[in-house]
């Protein structure tokens, strides 16, 4: 159980870091831009750049919001 | 030589020197304090147990999964670990974190090695073994998830174990002629540019990927096509310097802190 919890712990930490708002946000925009392209009624282009806009909205709340942590 | 290709190599060649410096800290210190032979059974082993891994990842990604799902994953995969390299190096240019001190962790793991007892298994110095293990294969990994990402989304894995080779050339000679860890590297400045590329090439695939959503499952197309890339570093990279402009500590302000 221990090595179970360890080797979850380990690709987390690897993968996820130390801002898991993130990684939560850019599956989350990835996720919209998914159900756009399924529902087909946008343009690929349109819905590439929509989500690359959301994925940059998402790095700079990230920044943002450990800045105002780290000024605390 | 293509941009693409330019890139790549870029990519591959800053990512794995920065961490080849890192690694090559911890084996410096297990090695001058409590031996090299036990240090390098550490790193042999680390070296075989990634090399394991990269045949292995390599191989079931390129064979099993759809191109548009394959960009997909591997694209989400790497545009957060990008976001994570990027968003340090942010806050350390801005004077919200503290640079990384290779000198500092250098002390710190010589007197780690120094208090530690004298544990012998299997004939080795069992401390510094599974220290030098766990330094070459953790930077290691890093490494190669880079060049597994690059070289499968890229087409070009060639180019990526280049350059990646090319980062461990350089780093590995300087820290062999110097004998101490090389503490002058830019490190932030080469964490920008790298997060910069991988927060790039991660947005870029990431999106082509959703193309796996629609009707036939292939790729998205970015307009402007591959230009799309340059597109996306200009805009990463002016958000990254607005951000450091808009964040940065005053020198007085940091006195207080």
């Amino acid at each position: 159980m221990r090595f179970v919890a360890g080797f979850f712990r380990f690709w987390w930490d690897f993968i996820v870091g130390d801002d898991w708002r993130i990684a939560a946000g850019v599956v989350l925009v990835l996720a919209i831009g998914g159900v756009l392209v399924a529902d087909g009624d946008l343009s690929h282009a349109l819905v590439a750049a929509l989500t690359g806009v959301g994925l940059m909205a998402v790095a700079m709340a990230s920044i943002v919001s450990a800045a105002l942590r780290a000024r605390r | 030589m293509t941009g693409h290709a330019v890139g790549v190599i870029a990519a591959t060649l800053l990512a794995s020197g920065v961490e080849f410096v890192e690694a090559l800290t911890i084996v410096l210190a297990m090695g001058t304090t409590r031996g090299w032979r036990s240090t390098w059974f550490g790193v042999g082993a680390a070296l075989v147990a990634l090399a394991a891994i990269t045949a292995v990842a390599g191989y079931a990604l390129e064979r099993w999964l759809p191109e548009a799902l394959l960009q997909l994953v591997v694209g989400t995969l790497l545009l957060i670990f990008g976001l994570q390299w990027l968003r340090k190096a942010i806050l350390r240019a801005a004077g919200l974190k503290a640079l990384h001190d290779e000198e500092e962790t250098y002390r710190e793991e010589v007197a780690a090695a120094e208090r530690a007892g004298d544990e012998r298994r299997l004939g080795l110095d069992w401390f510094a073994f599974v220290v030098s293990f766990k330094g070459v294969f953790l930077e290691g990994l890093e490494i190669v998830f880079i060049v597994i990402t690059f070289g499968v989304n890229g087409g070009s894995i060639p180019l990526a174990v280049i350059g990646a080779a090319l980062g461990g050339v350089v780093v590995l000679g300087a820290g062999l002629a110097l004998h101490r860890p090389l503490a002058r590297v830019p490190e932030n400045t080469i964490k920008f540019a790298v997060g910069l590329l991988l927060s790039t090439f991660g947005t870029f695939w990431s999106v082509e990927g959703l193309g796996w959503f629609g009707p036939g499952d292939s790729s998205l197309h970015w307009p402007g096509g591959d230009a799309a890339i340059l597109v996306l570093l200009a805009l990463w990279a002016t958000l990254a310097w607005a951000a450091v402009r808009l964040l940065s500590v005053q020198p007085r302000e940091r006195e207080a802190a």
